[in-house]
């Protein structure tokens, strides 16, 4: 054995260090300094994002117009404004903005978490069944009149969103391998529930009813309210800060869950954790405005190959991401066939493809 | 104070995969697990992190019973190569030995000019320094194996399990690799296949046949042809090299002395009569 080698050998694992030289103060600064300013410019762009979609529909109302109705409703001024643009910003277009945002973020969150989690990069926030159990849930209540008035089609797939990803934990727990048992409990709960939503339709619906429930199923942003947009951000949120928290885990988990045990992450409990966490965001998201397909299945892709792979980076740049994304599919899905409005979960799919094709061929031409 | 494992067995899928195993390395010693195929030396190594839980018997570090710590707390200690370790994610090199300093960061802490200095480290110990930039899917077999070996590194380990670690790896570097792991101020405790190299790093030997421990000891009193015919059924010649004092395996084609060709299987038999 070389002494040198091993004289070595003991250096790199024994050399005590200075606790706070510049130079940690300094890296340590410039990281955060880049992932904030990133961020911040990232809500910035959300915020114009959101004052310009406001503007756009069939009565149009100019971007000053909209920023003296924001001041007014802030308490901030008392600029005069017609009636019928007030209403028109702040009852529909505002709170439709911001629930399309919260669903954006929020969606593209519980996409980019699967992903990780589940080690494929096909997860995608309705992969826990979640979509299916809502639309039997929405359809039990819409057709069949279950719980009656007060349930609602929202409450009823908010149950049926829950009842389904139960089951995927109760099979997944049963097959008790890692993850390919929580993918495979999520495809056949998913199956059994667009059987049992098929057969209630098939049986019960006449075609105005189908119809109505097929265009909810969709994803649908009409007739949002402001109780919609404080609980879509709320649980967006919540999600959030739990999600940025679990970043170092979620990196841990890239070579697998043997590899993130030896790393010091308990694994189980990570695991359950998040996924009742996305399962429960997922849930009330898609009570609120259905499937919106697409978002959280490729924004976290393009994120990744905008930012890279670290879930530092990844899980604020999906965030963002899917709210400017989502804000904007929006308002191109109100105004582009109006009066006839088009499913956003259609336009998400329509705009998001090429958009994707484009970061596909960027990174193939950088590698 | 060191990793310990007493009278430990562990039923998988209804057979005994590790069967009454007392394993209780000197601190800083390098020590081979040596067995066929199937003999219980991965899933030993399995209970020895912790990723798996003993149906009887107990696995302790520094005295305390590893089910009792947190993982966090066994990962600042004890770190580990599996077998197949793979990835889809586009990760470069750096980022892949990055985690290793995981168990050593909080949710929130920053990224330390500690960690970076470690983590170059780490790639210079097993050469991939030149190559700290490249994506994962772009590495041969070998260097992905180095690149997890620098990971186990990064995480400063006082115990290093490694199942395997030559795999893959062409001579030079398997040479190099198990230089640095005796070198290094750590209890290994390594499976190998190959009995020279373990005769050439190891300070013990524990050899493994069907999850128990057959016999352990210093490679020289260790591999002898007999024990070799016994656990592996092949015929081996063993010479002691004059320049290294370590003992040499040579093997032979055909049936160990003595023995008509037969089944693996066949060999307990032989030994419990």
């Amino acid at each position: 054995m070389v002494v040198g080698e091993q004289g070595r050998a003991l250096n790199a694992l024994t050399l005590p260090v200075a606790a706070d030289s510049p130079s940690r103060r300094e890296r340590q600064w410039s990281r955060y300094g880049a992932a904030s300013v990133l961020t911040l410019g990232g809500l910035i762009v959300l915020a114009v994002s959101v004052g310009v979609a406001v503007t756009l529909g069939p009565a149009d109302v100019s971007l000053v117009n909209v920023r003296d109705i924001l001041l007014n409703h802030l308490g901030l001024a008392e600029i005069p404004v017609r009636v019928s643009e007030d209403a028109i910003v702040w009852q529909e277009r505002l709170p439709r903005a911001l629930v399309a945002a919260a669903c954006g973020a929020g969606l593209g969150l519980c996409g980019a978490i699967l992903q990780s989690l589940l080690r494929n990069p096909l997860a995608d926030p309705f992969v826990l069944g979640v979509s299916s159990g809502a639309s039997t849930g929405a359809v039990a209540v819409g057709m069949l009149g279950l719980g009656g008035s007060s349930l609602g089609l929202s409450g009823g797939a908010f149950l049926g969103a829950l009842v389904a990803f139960g089951l995927v934990l109760l099979l997944a727990r049963f097959a008790s391998s890692g993850t390919s048992g929580v993918i495979l409990a999520g495809v056949a709960s998913t199956q059994l529930f667009s059987a049992l939503t098929s057969l209630i339709m098939f049986a019960f619906a006449d075609s105005d009813e189908a119809r109505g429930v097929m265009f909810w199923l969709l994803g649908s942003l009409e007739g949002m309210r402001w109780n919609d947009v404080g609980l879509s951000t709320a649980v967006v949120g919540v999600g959030a800060i739990v999600c940025i928290a679990s970043a170092r885990s979620l990196d841990a988990f890239a070579f697998g869950e043997d590899v993130a045990a030896s790393l010091g992450i308990p694994v189980a409990r990570t695991r359950v954790l998040l996924l009742i966490l996305t399962a429960l965001l997922t849930a009330t998201l898609v009570s609120i405005a259905g499937a919106v397909g697409f978002v959280g299945l490729v924004l976290p892709h393009a994120a990744r190959l905008l930012f890279g792979q670290r879930h530092a980076r990844v899980i604020p740049a999906t965030i963002v991401l899917g709210a400017v994304f989502m804000v904007w599919v929006d308002a191109a899905s109100r105004v582009a066939f109006a009066p006839t409005p088009l499913p956003v979960g259609v336009g998400t799919a329509l705009v998001g493809v090429p958009v994707f094709v484009l970061l596909l061929l960027r990174r193939k031409g950088r590698a | 104070m060191t990793l310990k494992a007493q009278h430990v067995s562990w039923r998988r899928g209804g057979t005994l995969v590790v069967d009454g195993v007392t394993l209780q390395p000197a601190p800083g010693s390098t020590v081979g697990l040596l067995g066929p195929n199937g003999s219980g030396k991965s899933s030993l190594l399995r209970l020895l992190q912790g990723i798996a839980k003993p149906d009887s018997g107990t696995i302790t570090l520094d005295d305390t019973d590893l089910a009792l710590l947190r993982r966090r707390e066994v990962a600042q200690t004890v770190a580990s190569v599996t077998q197949h370790a793979d990835t889809d994610v586009d990760i470069v090199v750096r980022d892949v030995v990055r985690l290793g300093r995981t168990p050593h960061r909080s949710p929130f802490g920053g990224e330390l000019a500690r960690d970076e200095r470690i983590i170059s480290e780490a790639l210079e110990h097993v050469g991939l320094t030149a190559k700290a930039d490249r994506l994962w899917h772009t590495l041969s077999g070998g260097e992905r194996q180095r690149a997890h070996i620098a990971r186990a590194l990064a995480q400063e380990p006082r115990e290093l399990l490694l199942d395997e670690p030559t795999n893959h790896l062409d001579i030079r570097h398997q040479l190099e690799l198990l230089e640095l792991v005796a070198a290094l101020p750590v209890t290994a405790i390594v499976a190998l296949h190959d009995l020279n190299l373990a005769a050439m790093f190891c300070d013990t030997v524990v050899v493994l046949q069907h999850g128990r421990v057959i016999t352990a000891g210093p490679p020289a009193e260790v591999l002898t042809p007999e024990l070799i015919a016994d656990v592996y059924g092949v015929r081996a010649h063993v010479t002691r090299d004059d320049y290294t004092g370590r003992p040499t395996v040579t093997f032979q084609p055909g049936p160990p002395k003595g023995e008509v060709l037969r089944p693996l299987q066949a060999s307990t038999s032989v030994r419990s009569a």
